[in-house]
């Protein structure tokens, strides 16, 4: 977007920035900033902040990021209320602002989750999405024992429906933006990517299972239907991987229910 | 500098084989009294971690993301090589080797790059049968697509997201382990420094990025898979906090570093559209599959829209220049064309600069091909993101791209078992030198990281833990311990102190304004030197004016970024000095002097080695040594792909 005397146009910005230290309570700051140009990302509006507070001799505020290419899932900022801010599909890396008006003002705060707590200004802990995937978010294949991969053939649909779930990139924009602060959506798509895999019946079960009780154990709420964690992704995962993951998860309690002979358990668990 | 690459005897094709039976062993019961340290958690990290766990040692990894799911071995878009031959067409073991070889203009070790290729069937093999959801045909079986620098179809990919598929493989593997309490995981964690006792490296030094405690871990080897050093030219393809620390630091504690001046440029970015950039955007390669590229034949035509300018006044320049590979000419080959071009003031696009820098890459002959529905299945979340940046439609008119820093075949030197100069230091993925020369093709460097984690390091670490006395490993109490958690607190305190006027990001981007400039696509003498000379007066100004705010106990991103550049002000004047001493010009590194026609000018009598740069000492050039590359099956010849 090139003005015709060949500048970008400019925004000149009010910005409400939430500042805390960890374990202490955190309040908005309020910052003007000038000539940020219409084609800088969100982020790199976010850095000449930074800059600006450096060259004033105050601390800068902390927030996660890195690829900036909208993949990794570090980047984690409530824009205006909104996680990611307001165009949907996109992380905050790839927002850019051309998406605001100038003289308007900008509200920045971290995720606001109970499971998420705060470790500096906009950075929050999420290692409760790392305790989940480690409770059951893998085929158990140990290096070196794969059989060859043609082996294994895939359906075309079910490979795609897996991938569509596999986009997730963890950023935590889902249980941000519900009310319950809920991981549904997240633990949903890693559920469906990897149960209906052939590869992934065989723990299909226990995956489901382990990751729905340490979800629950990591402080992440219950899903009501709202829906707010659907528009909030920014790789559209949408609803219906919470549906099939309440339906692997009644089927895996009815079985293991039933499969119990009343036999004691022997371990080798 | 001891730079025995210790190639096993015997054909190229047997070497692996020959080598992993005579691998000394750990038996099962004992490799849980031994540690092993793993830094970072990329492909090459996190296949490493998960699989020496599962061999039943003990581990620990570490990173500064805050999961390492997030490692940069997640932005790789377009693929996989395997030689698979699953399209029929020709593909083997041999070809891929040969096609990573000539790639690499005959710069690479040709015992590793065998193996590579021998590895690459077991990685898909792997990954499928973890999950990952990999392009399929309506028959269930594994589709293909071809990239550049080859003539068959062995690339496999996930949509455009092949490297966050991969990593999400290699990082459940890895949570199983830490699941199990078998992998001790620290995120929001930086090495920051390097352990050697009696000449051995038994572990390491890092500042936990959240409290700031700054602490040492013993071990009784050290991996470190890192990644790669491309920013230091600032502006590069890599993530923000993608950094040359770790291994800068195991350099400056004896471990050669082998051919910094290889960087890779990619041609297919987003141009650059100003001051306040912080990042350059990749649109995957496999877009040239589908994609023409062009400039206008005349200069008066480059400010006009694309639409308005007639096919036969249209410079279709890679296909001109390569009729045989055409758009999927090598990366380093079509970046340098393009930057000719540009050169030649025929670029499109915004001035930055006073110069157009972009050329088009043009999609509306694939769409009138094959409609534009196939183009968005293939593409679509390419030509979204394109969207998101530019605020351009790519289907509408043609993307405008230009060559951006992506790769770095330099890293530390490492021999036939990863193993650097240093005993019990070993190497991984693009932190390492050895596999790619000096030009890497696409999708090759998620096959390096995955075959060093997965298929290398747990034959090669476990020979090495052979040869040390299990529950040997120091405490972290001894004295060399000490000694360098002091100079890693001295450090800290030293840039927090310092209170100048400039911010770190200052001094990054003046880094790398010289380092694009003179140690970019094209280099040459005087502009090296200069190079060095102002490198030279930047760190000095550094090291006096910086200014670094926040403190040394909780979450500070600007210290971080400081104790980065800081390491990339030393490394920026090693890759000038190792571009400067290399006169001659191949894959991606180009010397103006040294070419025929455009064309890179091997001079295979004198350079046809690895230079490996030992650290001198504080404010003193490093001191260059080499390897000779022996080719024992492989004729050297000039790179054509006219």
């Amino acid at each position: 977007m090139v003005q015709d005397n060949g500048k970008e146009p400019t925004l000149a910005l009010k910005l409400r920035v939430w500042r805390q230290r960890r374990g202490q309570p955190g309040a908005f700051e309020e910052h003007s900033l000038a000539a940020v140009p219409t084609s800088a990302s969100f982020l790199e509006m976010m850095d000449m902040l930074n800059e600006q507070l450096i060259k004033a001799g105050k601390d800068t505020f902390a927030f996660d990021h890195d690829c900036r290419e909208g993949i990794c899932g570090m980047c984690s900022m409530t824009i205006n209320g909104m996680p990611h801010g307001p165009i949907p599909g996109v992380t905050t890396c790839q927002l850019h602002m051309r998406n605001f008006r100038d003289g308007e003002t900008i509200t920045v705060e971290p995720w606001r989750a109970r499971a998420f707590p705060v470790l500096k200004d906009l950075a929050v802990d999420r290692s409760g999405f790392d305790k989940v995937i480690q409770s059951g978010g893998f085929i158990t294949v140990r290096t070196g024992s794969a059989p060859e991969a043609n082996n294994i053939p895939v359906p075309k649909p079910i490979a795609d429906e897996a991938m569509d779930a596999a986009e997730c990139i963890g950023c935590g924009a889902c249980v941000a933006s519900c009310k319950n602060g809920s991981a549904m959506l997240f633990v949903g798509a890693k559920i469906n990517h990897l149960n209906i895999l052939p590869q992934g019946q065989a723990e299909r079960d226990r995956r489901t299972l382990s990751m729905v009780k340490t979800m629950d154990e990591a402080g992440f709420g219950n899903c009501t239907n709202y829906g707010e964690c659907q528009a909030h992704c920014p790789k559209s995962i949408t609803l219906d991987v919470i549906a099939k993951l309440n339906r692997d998860y009644l089927r895996a309690r009815v079985k293991e229910f039933f499969s119990s002979t009343g036999k004691p358990s022997k371990g080798g668990d | 500098m001891n730079l025995d690459p210790k190639t096993p005897a015997g054909p190229l094709a047997d070497k692996w084989n020959n080598h992993k039976a005579k691998l000394r062993l750990v038996s099962p019961a004992n490799r849980r009294k031994y540690h092993v340290i793993v830094v970072g958690s990329g492909l090459a990290g996190s296949a490493a971690a998960a699989s020496f766990a599962e061999m039943g040692y003990e581990v620990s990894c570490f990173c500064y993301q805050d999961s390492p799911r997030r490692a940069h071995s997640i932005a790789a878009q377009g693929g996989i090589n395997a030689a698979k031959n699953y399209q029929n067409d020709g593909d083997s073991v041999r070809r891929l080797f040969q096609d990573t070889i000539k790639g690499g203009d005959y710069r690479a070790r040709e015992a590793n790059v065998y193996r590579l290729a021998q590895v690459s069937t077991n990685i898909i093999d792997q990954c499928v049968a973890q999950g990952v959801p990999f392009a399929r045909e309506y028959g269930g079986l594994l589709a293909n697509r071809s990239f550049g620098g080859a003539q068959v179809s062995r690339t496999f990919y996930a949509r455009g997201q092949t490297g966050q598929q991969l990593l999400i493989g290699a990082y459940s593997a890895l949570s199983r382990q830490i699941g199990l309490g078998t992998v001790k995981m620290y995120t929001r964690h930086e090495m920051l420094d390097l352990v050697l006792v009696d000449g051995k490296a038994k572990g390491i030094v890092t500042r936990d990025l959240v409290t700031g405690a700054i602490e040492s871990w013993s071990s009784d080897v050290v991996v470190v898979c890192t990644g790669g050093y491309g920013n230091v030219f600032y502006l590069s393809t890599n993530a923000q906090g993608c950094n040359v620390t770790a291994t800068f630091r195991a350099h400056r504690r004896g471990a050669g570093f082998a051919n910094p001046c290889y960087t890779q440029i990619h041609p297919t970015c987003i141009p650059v559209h100003g001051e306040d950039q912080s990042k350059l955007t990749l649109m995957s390669e496999s877009l040239r599959n589908d994609g023409r590229v062009w400039v206008p034949k005349n200069k008066a035509d480059c400010t006009k829209p694309a639409s308005e300018i007639p096919e036969d006044a249209r410079d279709y320049f890679l296909e001109r220049k390569y009729p045989s590979y055409g758009n999927l000419a090598p990366r380093d080959i079509a970046s340098r064309a393009a930057k000719e071009v540009c050169d030649e003031g025929r670029g499109v696009g915004q001035v930055v600069d006073g110069k157009r820098l972009g050329v088009y890459l043009d999609f509306s002959a694939a769409i009138k091909r094959l409609g534009e529905s196939e183009i968005r299945a293939r593409y679509g979340n390419l030509f979204d993101m394109y969207q998101n940046i530019t605020g351009e439609n790519a289907y509408k008119q043609p993307m405008r791209i230009f060559p951006a820093v992506h790769y770095t075949m330099g890293g530390l030197w490492v021999d036939y078992n990863l193993q650097s100069n240093i005993p019990g230091l070993f190497v991984g993925g693009e932190a390492n030198f050895s596999d790619h020369g000096a030009n890497r093709l696409g999708a090759s460097a998620l096959m390096q990281g995955l075959a060093d984690g997965y298929f290398v390091l747990p034959y090669t670490v476990s020979d090495f833990l052979a040869g040390e006395k299990s529950g040997s490993r120091p405490s972290t109490d001894a004295p060399e311990f000490q000694a360098v958690v002091k100079d890693v607190n001295d450090r800290v305190a030293k840039l927090l102190s310092i209170n100048g006027t400039k911010s770190p990001r200052y001094y990054h981007k003046a880094l790398g304004k010289i380092t694009w400039e003179q140690c970019g696509m094209a280099r040459d003498k005087a502009g090296l030197e200069g190079a060095i000379r102002d490198l030279q007066a930047l760190k000095k100004d550094f090291w006096e004016n910086v200014k670094v705010v926040g403190s040394g106990d909780a979450l500070a991103p600007e210290l971080e970024r400081a104790g980065r550049v800081a390491d990339f002000l030393d490394f920026g004047i090693m890759m000038c000095l190792d571009a400067l001493t290399r006169e001659e010009s191949c894959g991606g590194h180009f010397r103006t002097e040294f070419q025929d026609a455009g064309e890179a000018k091997r001079d295979d009598a004198r350079y046809a080695h690895a230079a490996v740069w030992q650290w001198t000492g504080e404010g003193q050039l490093p001191a260059r040594h080499v390897e000779p590359l022996v080719y024992e099956e492989t004729q050297l010849s000039t790179r054509s792909y006219k």
